[in-house]
Order: structure tokens, then sequence, then C-alpha cells
């Protein structure tokens, strides 16, 4: 059940990823420092008297605003430049987010326990916590809310527009700086909606992201950009193969795996498409 | 540069590196380290500069090289020099053969899918040395007593380091001007081309990452004996620093180049020092904003930059043939 | 004369597009031969599937009597072999002379021999070829820099330095200065008779093709529609109709 919420969990920032892959073509390294500060306005938030839950759309709400901010300052720079200077780029962010938040939180463990029961069935063999299931519903509902957005708004439509050929968006009138400004808005504020789960469900700290970072992009590679079905059975799958990873493998193993499983699975991308002389591009 | 200057100043820096230990007795160890930060810029450049593929790995061939040695030392029984002899070949040979198994795979990935497989293979060998207690687990390793007078330690490593450094950079100098050189320039402006006129790219590529892999394991080994303790996530398979560092050297000097790697990682070094001392706490605030600068306002690096300005100097001109040659067209 | 390429019953297919439907053809050793066909008639895939560059769905590719279809780019390349591209490919980064000297054929070259400098035979080669292209004065430019025409030429020479016993040319007069295309054809008779190089041409522009080749094969649609001498091939009312269709 845990191993449910936490693929959920996965598959919202993984599914941002691949927006902002798949629209600007910038693998965003600093994803999961967007998830840890999501999770730091929750807990604020919660530390000031707000419930958790109303804690989610302003973490949403306000890291829209701060990736908006990141993209006019930082990130337009390296939209249309190599990939590989978007990976340094948003590595160094990554590194610069995550000991500001070392420097002004403090480096301790932290969490927004709303106080939600625990339910126990069948005789205390299966214990569910009821904020487990809340927070799985509400990640349920930002994808789903995210999913309505692309495909019905006027703005949505843009962004899809600009993901197939920039070239034609901007010639057909598309402003492609505003799209790529509210793309990677739209994924800070979904990892940030992310982030207030993940801090009424377990914990935060500042060095959390990493983990975030490293799934989301396994998610994204194993269900490519733009299948969002994929991305969630890819998300849960992954959950549960890594629970079940450091059960057999032993606790201490679970990184390791997770880091590993990412590096096979790009050897098993490569020697597929190997056999037809194609390349992983 | 003229081939004579060239030669001066090479010589006056060594004579400078190896003088150093007198005249700043201080930072002996922290110039040691220099040595290290230009031969990580170096080995990195191999791949990322003059091949094309940017590797965020190569750390753990520096890790695998420095367990290595490490384990070697501590089982062996030898006495110190012969085992650290021993310990420094395994451990280079451990890391040539990872770098020959790994290289015959993920060789194959093309563009930034090489430099994320990589970055998972660089922390995955962090985790898996935290968890593996036959290498001391999350606590770590430490190397044997140096049997010596207080500060003789730093020193020994202090001109071994320097050695290795030398020996590095003249192996690639020799390399990159020869048959090797050009293949890996080949492959990393169109591999499909260098494909398609024969080269045997895979054989290129693996060859390269394995003499990177060579250097980097012999240098751990080194550098695991100069620290005395070997941590697995912040000394070994240090990803986010090292690991990181090495390319933001390289880039920052300007990669494809000799000297670009060894110019970067002595500027990027000494900044590093400097916030050190002069920043505590918010070193790595300020690092993460120099990663930003350098990206982004200095993606050619000092001498790519120098040679965008001055394509003449690097020998890029139009030159006639000095006799009347016979003209096809 | 023995053919040295035999192409039989070729058959690619992307999705379900048949690029390439059971094409058969033979090019005879010493000779050159065009290929000819409207835009999208699948004279690239053509190529791309006799030197590798992807699997075939069908048929057979013989290289001088012996099957290479199951081969991959660089060893068919290092058989002798070569390709140069429609859209020209040099190495951009690296001076003229660096282009020519890492295109030495590779086929004996061992894992001592590519770490070794290389031979003052191979630069000499590589100057002289580059005078035959013309090349010689901006050796030590970056290919980069070089204009379109100039690095069609640059990849010409390379192709020479590798010396394959068999090029295909994929559009070798496209984008080049008209003034030039004269000296261009004469460099290829040259290369054909004295260097005793074999030329598969795919090429659009008609006279060239016309007074380059003895023989020339018409594709359309991915089938092969005509065969014959130029002058057959000229008055091929079928080859006339496609051109025109297509257009």
């Amino acid at each position: 059940m845990s191993n449910l919420l936490i693929g959920a969990v996965f598959a919202l920032a993984a599914y941002g990823m691949a927006l902002v892959w798949g629209v600007m073509n910038v693998v965003n390294i600093c994803q999961g420092e967007f998830v840890m500060l999501g999770g730091y306005t929750a807990y604020f938030l919660f530390k000031a008297g707000v419930h958790p839950l109303v804690g989610i759309p302003v973490a949403a709400v306000l890291l829209f605003v701060f990736g908006w901010l990141l993209y006019r300052a930082v990130i337009f720079r390296v939209v249309d430049k190599d990939l590989f200077i978007s990976i340094l780029a948003t590595f160094g962010l990554s590194i610069l987010l995550q000991q500001l938040a070392n420097q002004l939180f403090g480096a301790d463990v932290r969490t927004a326990d709303a106080g939600f029961r625990t339910l126990f069935f069948f005789d205390n063999m299966v214990t569910v916590s009821v904020v487990k299931i809340v927070a799985f519903g509400a990640a349920l509902l930002v994808g789903a809310i995210l999913m309505l957005f692309l495909k019905k708004s006027r703005l949505g439509q843009a962004i899809r527009a600009t993901a197939q050929n920039a070239r034609a968006a901007r010639i057909m009138g598309i402003d492609t700086g505003r799209v790529y400004a509210t793309t990677y808005a739209l994924n800070a504020a979904i990892c940030g909606a992310a982030g207030a789960l993940v801090a009424m469900t377990w914990l935060i700290h500042p060095y959390l992201g990493l983990p975030y970072t490293v799934r989301s992009f396994m998610i994204v590679i194993l269900a490519g950009l733009g299948n969002v079905a994929a991305v969630l059975a890819a998300g849960l799958g992954l959950g549960a193969a890594e629970n079940f990873a450091g059960f057999i493998l032993g606790a201490e193993y679970q990184s390791a795996f997770v880091f590993a499983l990412l590096v096979a699975i790009l050897l098993w991308r490569r020697f597929w498409l190997d056999r037809t002389r194609g390349y992983l591009k | 540069m003229p081939p004579t200057a060239s030669r001066l100043l090479l010589i006056g820096l060594v004579v400078l590196a190896l003088a150093a230990p007198w005249l700043a007795p201080a930072y002996r160890t922290q110039i040691s380290f220099l040595w290290v930060m230009i031969i990580f810029a170096l080995t990195w450049d191999i791949l990322g500069g003059q091949m094309g593929y940017n590797s965020f790995g190569n750390v753990v061939f520096f890790g695998v090289g420095m367990y290595g040695c490490a384990v070697i030392q501590r089982d062996t029984g030898l006495d110190y020099y012969p085992a650290l002899c021993l310990g420094m070949t395994a451990g280079a040979a451990l890391a040539v053969t990872l770098a020959a198994v790994l290289g015959s795979g993920l060789l194959g990935l093309r563009g930034h899918y090489f430099a994320i497989a990589t970055l998972g293979l660089g922390f995955a060998a962090g985790e898996f040395a935290s968890g593996w207690d036959f290498i001391g687990a999350g606590s770590g390793m430490v190397t044997p007593l140096y049997p010596g007078e207080v500060g003789d330690r730093e020193s020994f490593f202090y001109f071994l380091l320097l050695a290795l450094t030398v020996v590095t950079f003249f192996v690639l100098r020799r390399l990159y001007s020869g048959r090797f050189g050009l293949a890996i320039n080949a492959i990393r402006d169109d591999e499909d081309k260098a494909e398609a006129m024969g080269i045997r790219t895979t054989l290129y590529k693996t060859t390269a990452w394995c003499v990177s892999a060579f250097f980097l394991g012999v240098t751990g080994a080194a550098v695991g004996n100069l620290i005395g303790f070997i941590d697995p996530r912040d000394v070994a398979f240090a990803g986010p620093t090292f690991g990181v560092w090495m390319v933001l050297m390289a880039i920052l000097g300007g990669k494809g180049t000799l000297w670009g790697p060894v110019l970067g990682a002595t500027v990027f070094h000494i900044t590093q020092e400097l916030f050190w001392t002069y920043l505590l706490g918010w070193q790595r605030v300020a690092l993460g904003l120099v990663i930003l600068a350098i990206v982004l306002f200095f993606p050619l690096g000092i001498l790519g930059w120098a040679r965008e300005r001055w394509p003449e100097r690097f020998g890029h001109a139009v030159e006639e043939r000095p006799a009347t040659g016979e003209g096809a067209s | 004369m023995k053919p040295i390429l035999e192409v039989e019953r070729v058959r690619k297919t992307f999705g379900g597009v048949v690029a390439n439907n059971d094409i058969t053809l033979e090019v005879p050793e010493g000779k050159i031969v065009g290929l000819i066909g409207p835009n999208g008639s699948g004279k690239t895939t053509l190529f791309n599937s006799i030197v590798g560059y992807h699997v075939i769905d069908g048929g057979s590719v013989r290289f001088d009597g012996r099957e290479i279809s199951e081969l991959r780019v660089p060893r068919i390349a290092r058989r002798g072999l070569l390709r140069t591209f429609q859209q020209t490919r040099i190495y951009g980064k690296m001076t003229c002379l660096e282009n020519m000297l890492i295109s030495v054929p590779q086929r004996d070259q061992t894992w001592l021999s590519i770490l070794r400098k290389p031979p003052a035979a191979d630069e000499s080669k590589a100057e002289d070829l580059l005078e035959f292209v013309g090349l010689y004065a901006k050796r030590r430019l970056l290919a980069g820099e070089l204009s379109f025409g100039q690095q069609k030429l640059l990849e010409f020479g390379m192709a020479l330095m590798n010396e394959p016993r068999m090029l295909l040319l994929d559009e070798p007069t496209a984008g080049i200065n008209p003034t030039l295309i004269n000296g261009l054809m004469h460099r290829l008779r040259r290369v054909n008779e004295e260097l005793a190089i074999t030329l598969f041409v795919i090429e659009h522009n008609m006279s060239v093709i016309m007074s380059l080749a003895e023989y020339i094969y018409c594709l359309a649609h991915g089938e092969l529609l005509a065969q014959g001498r130029p002058d057959e091939i000229q008055a091929d009312q079928r080859v006339i109709d496609a051109y025109l269709g297509a257009h």
C-alpha cells in the first residue's frame, strides 16, 4: 500500500520532468529540489497552523512563481543549448538550492504530521494509514487536473504545439518564450505539490532531492515522453520494485539498487535498439 | 605558442612544482590536491573534451583504485612500500578492467544518455560501497600508517602525485598527437561519419576510457593513502563533488585542449580553497553559483575563448604551398 | 566484366512505407554507374541498405562476391566499399589535414598501431590529395569553417584517402557552384581511371550523370523503373513520365 503511494509521488515528479524535457529539451536535474522546497513550504504552513491538505495548493502556487522566476533568470539561457549544458546548469542549481535550504532551514529532519489515523484490517495483519490514502488521492487529483489543463486550455494546447515543433509554433504566432516559462513553472508547481505530499506523509530534509530526480529520470526513460498512463504505471512499478529490492537485498542496498537499475534500463534499451542498428537518441 | 617558449614554460612549471614544498611548506597538502585536480580534469577531458562523451561517472575509477589499493594493503601483510606498490598496480588494473567491461556496454549510449547513465553509475558505486561490509561499509576504511617522521608522508605523496600528473600530461600529449587523438576527435565531431569511414569506434572509445581509468585508479590509490581514511560517499565515490568538479574544471579551462584542463583545474582549485577559507559554511552555496556561472557564461572555457578570438595563434590559417604546385582544378 | 556489387531483390520498409521494393542491380568493376529517380524514390535508402546503415527486410547484397547485408557499416567500409553523404559530413572541429589523416584505410590497424603517430607518408599523401581537390591552401583551417562546396570536396578527398575499391557518391554536385561542376566531373573521371575506383553515383543533375555514367538505373516509388545506357534512359518514356509526374 505504501509502495503505491511512493510510486504516485514519483510519477508526479516524473510527469513534470517529461513535460519540461519534451517541450523545452531540457533535462531538469533540480527536479528533486523543487519537491524539497514544496515540502518545506507545506511544513512551514503547518507550523503556522495551516492544515497540510491546504498546504498542497499553496505549495504549488508558490513553486509556480519560483519556477517562473528561475526560468526568466537562468533556464532561458540553456533552452536552445546542448542538452549536456542544461544538465550541468540544472545540476548547479540543484547544489545551490539544496545548500541554501541547508543553511536557511538547517539539516534537521522534519514532518508535517496532520494527525490522521491508522486503519487496521484482518486482525492487524494489514495496516493502512489514512494519510497515505489521502495523499495518494491527492496525487491522482493533481495529475488529473494537469492532464485536463494540457488537453483543454488554450495555453495547454500552445504547450503541446511547441513540444511538437517549436519553430512552427513560433511562426504560427505562439510566444514560445512564454510557453517555456509556463511549462517550467508548471513543472515546479507539480513538484511543489508532490513535495507537500511528502511532507505530510514522510520526512523532509534539504538533501531529499536527488532520489526524486533519479527516479523521475528512470520513469521517463521507461515510459517515454508524453504518455501519462505509462508514466503512472512505471512510477507505481518502480515504487514496488524498490521496496521489494529493499526487502530482498537489505535496506542498505536499496539506493544502490535504484541507481544500478537506472544503468541497467539504459543498457537494456541500448542493446534492444542495437539489434536494428538504432541508437537511443 | 612557438615550441621553444612552450618548452621553457613547461620546464619552468616543473621546476616550480618541485620547489614548491620548500617555498610554501604550509600549503603542501593543498598543492598535492592541485595535482589530483589536474589529473581529474585531464582524464575527464579524454572522453568529455576530446571524444564528446560527457561522463559524470569517472569518479568510479578513482574510488575503485582507492579501495583496491587499501584492500591489498590491509590483506597482504606486506611491508608498507611493497604493499603500496602492489596496491596501486592492483587498483589501476581493477579500474581498467572495470572501464573495459562497462565501456563495452555504456559507450554504445549516445549523447546525454551516456551522461545520465554514468551519473547513475557514480551514485550506485557510492551506495554499494556504503553497504558492503568487506570494505568497511558506511564507516569506510583506514589506510596503513606511513612509516616515517611526521610530515614525511605529505612530502612522499606530494612528489608521487606530482610525478603522476607529469606522466599523465605527457602520455596524453603523446596520445593526442597520434592516430588515437585524431580518431577520438573524429568520433566527437561525427561518430556516424567515423563509422562510415571504417574506424573501429568501439575499440577507440573503450581504449580511451581505459586510459582515463588507469590514471584515475593510480591516483585514487595514492589519494586514499594521503588522506588516510576512505569514506565511501565523500572521498572515494564523491560524485557530487569530485565527479562534477572534473567536468567543471575541464570546461572552465577549455575542453578538448591539452592545457585547458590544467589551467581550469588550477583556477578552480585556488578559487575553491579561497571559498573554504573565507566563506565558511556558505562555500557550497558559492560552489553552486560558480557552476552556474561557468556553464552559462563560459561554455567555451578560457582556452576555447582564446581560440575563438585568435584562431591564427592556434595555427588555423590559410597557407599556400611554397613551391608552385600543379593545381588540379 | 564481373560485377563488384550485386544487389538482389533488396526490400526495405519503414513502418508501412515501402522504401525499396525488390530492387536488383549490379555494378561492374571499374565502371561509373548512375542512380537516378525523383525525390523520395528510395535512392538514398538503397545506398543505406548497401552500406549496412540499416537492416534490410529481404534480399541480398554482395560486394566482391561476398554477402555483406549482415555486416555493419564499419566492417563494410573496411572491405573497401565507402559512401559519401548527401548532407556532407566532415569532422568540423578538426583541421582539413587532420580530417584527411584520420581517413586512412583502417583495414590493417591494430590496437598497437592506433597508439602510434601517423607516418610521414600519410601526411604527404594527404597533402597531395588536398591539392587534387583544390583545398591545399586551407589545410590548416577548421573543416567546419569551409563553405558547403569546399566541405563536399574535402569529403571526397577523405574518401579517396581511404583507398576504397568502390565509392557510393550521394549527389556529389548538389550545392556546388555550377562553375566548379566541370572540374569535379573531371576529377571523378580521373579517380575512376587512374585510381581504378568503381563509382556508383546518385545524381539529380541530368547533364552531369548522362555524360559521366556508362550505365544508369532509375528508381521510382521504391521500385526499379528502368535501366540502360544514358541515351536509352534519356529516350525512355517511363523515366520522363516519372520525373514530370513528380514535379
